[in-house]
């Protein structure tokens, strides 16, 4: 594991891309690079992350300009190979709006841009994102966004529910996503979307640590 | 070549929640007006472009619609389109 390396991707607008490496880098010892959205040579990462931010401004929609970028276009086959993908806020946004994920993420219910602590219910571990909480179920992560509505249609909603894809739920729902959804994992589970930011919690200055384990699962095979 | 002048419009599926209508609609009613039933707000992006007649460039906005100017999952687009 010694080499292993996560790809930190860059848009323009990208704002948590430094956080996300802080937190591998100095609270896991986990090196990462970063990725400009230009590249499209993914050859020498074993994982990546998305991170949060306003990508491309938001511009048109959230995640909508990201989608069409030489990185995420190069990463259809990463995905397939079974390599690990997280998407944090924007990079839950990118993630829904390129395909990857189902469903789509929409002004939140009060208009508000949130920036909160929120507690997070695990219904599934699958892709063992959240391992660590056998016996804790309920997680504390912050969310800061303005646009992190969940929404699906029924259909979507049902097969999230039957195939163990819905990862997070909100305990007290704060803008409004369908079902309470927080976050959610592709049907091989090595792409995990969320809207809470793991890398904010991970270390105990700075209020908790339980976004640790989940940042410490890209390592998973 | 032919010149077109393209107007789509991309509105929010009627399922889906608009905050940002409700909360206009609040503030329409604050002002006075009357009567307001629904009010929704959605995107209109005009486009000029060229191509070989009409058949080609419906074909060209189609794909933008799909692919880019709209979301399918949570909205819907229709356009029209004038010959310059």
């Amino acid at each position: 594991m010694d080499n292993f390396t996560v790809g930190v991707v860059v848009f323009p607008g990208s704002n948590c891309d430094r956080d996300v490496s802080w937190a591998l880098e100095g609270c896991l010892d986990i090196r990462t690079k970063y990725l400009w959205h230009e590249s499209s040579d993914l050859s020498d990462v074993d994982a990546i992350v998305l991170p949060g931010g306003f990508s491309y401004g938001d511009y048109l929609r959230c995640g909508a300009i990201a989608r069409f970028s030489s990185l995420i276009n190069a990463l259809d086959e990463f995905v397939k190979s079974g390599k690990r993908v997280l998407g944090i806020c924007n990079g839950f946004q990118i993630l829904t709006e390129s395909g990857f994920l189902p469903g789509a993420l929409v002004a939140n219910k009060n208009l508000n841009f949130i920036c909160d602590d929120v507690e997070l219910d695990i219904v599934s571990s699958k892709g063992g994102w959240f391992n660590n909480v056998d016996e804790k179920q309920t997680i504390k992560l912050p969310i800061a966004h303005g646009e992190g509505r969940y929404h699906c249609d029924s259909d979507t909603l049902k097969k999230l529910v039957d195939n163990e894809l819905i990862a997070l739920r909100y305990k007290n729902n704060p803008n409004g996503s369908s079902f309470d959804i927080a976050g959610i994992t592709n049907e091989k589970g090595n792409v995990l979307g969320l809207m809470p930011h793991p890398e904010r919690a991970c270390d105990e200055t700075i209020g908790r640590t339980d976004g640790l384990f989940t940042l410490k699962s890209l390592i998973l095979k | 070549m032919d010149q077109f002048a393209v107007k789509v419009f991309v509105r929010l599926r009627p399922s889906v929640l608009d905050p940002a209508g409700e909360a206009t609609k609040s503030a329409s009613i604050k002002l006075g007006a009357e009567g307001i039933k629904s009010l929704r707000i959605g995107k209109m992006i005009e486009v000029k472009i060229e191509g070989n007649g009409e058949n080609e460039v419906r074909e060209k906005i189609d794909l933008l619609c799909d692919r880019l100017f709209a979301n399918t999952v949570i909205e819907d687009y229709e356009y029209s389109l004038e010959k310059l």
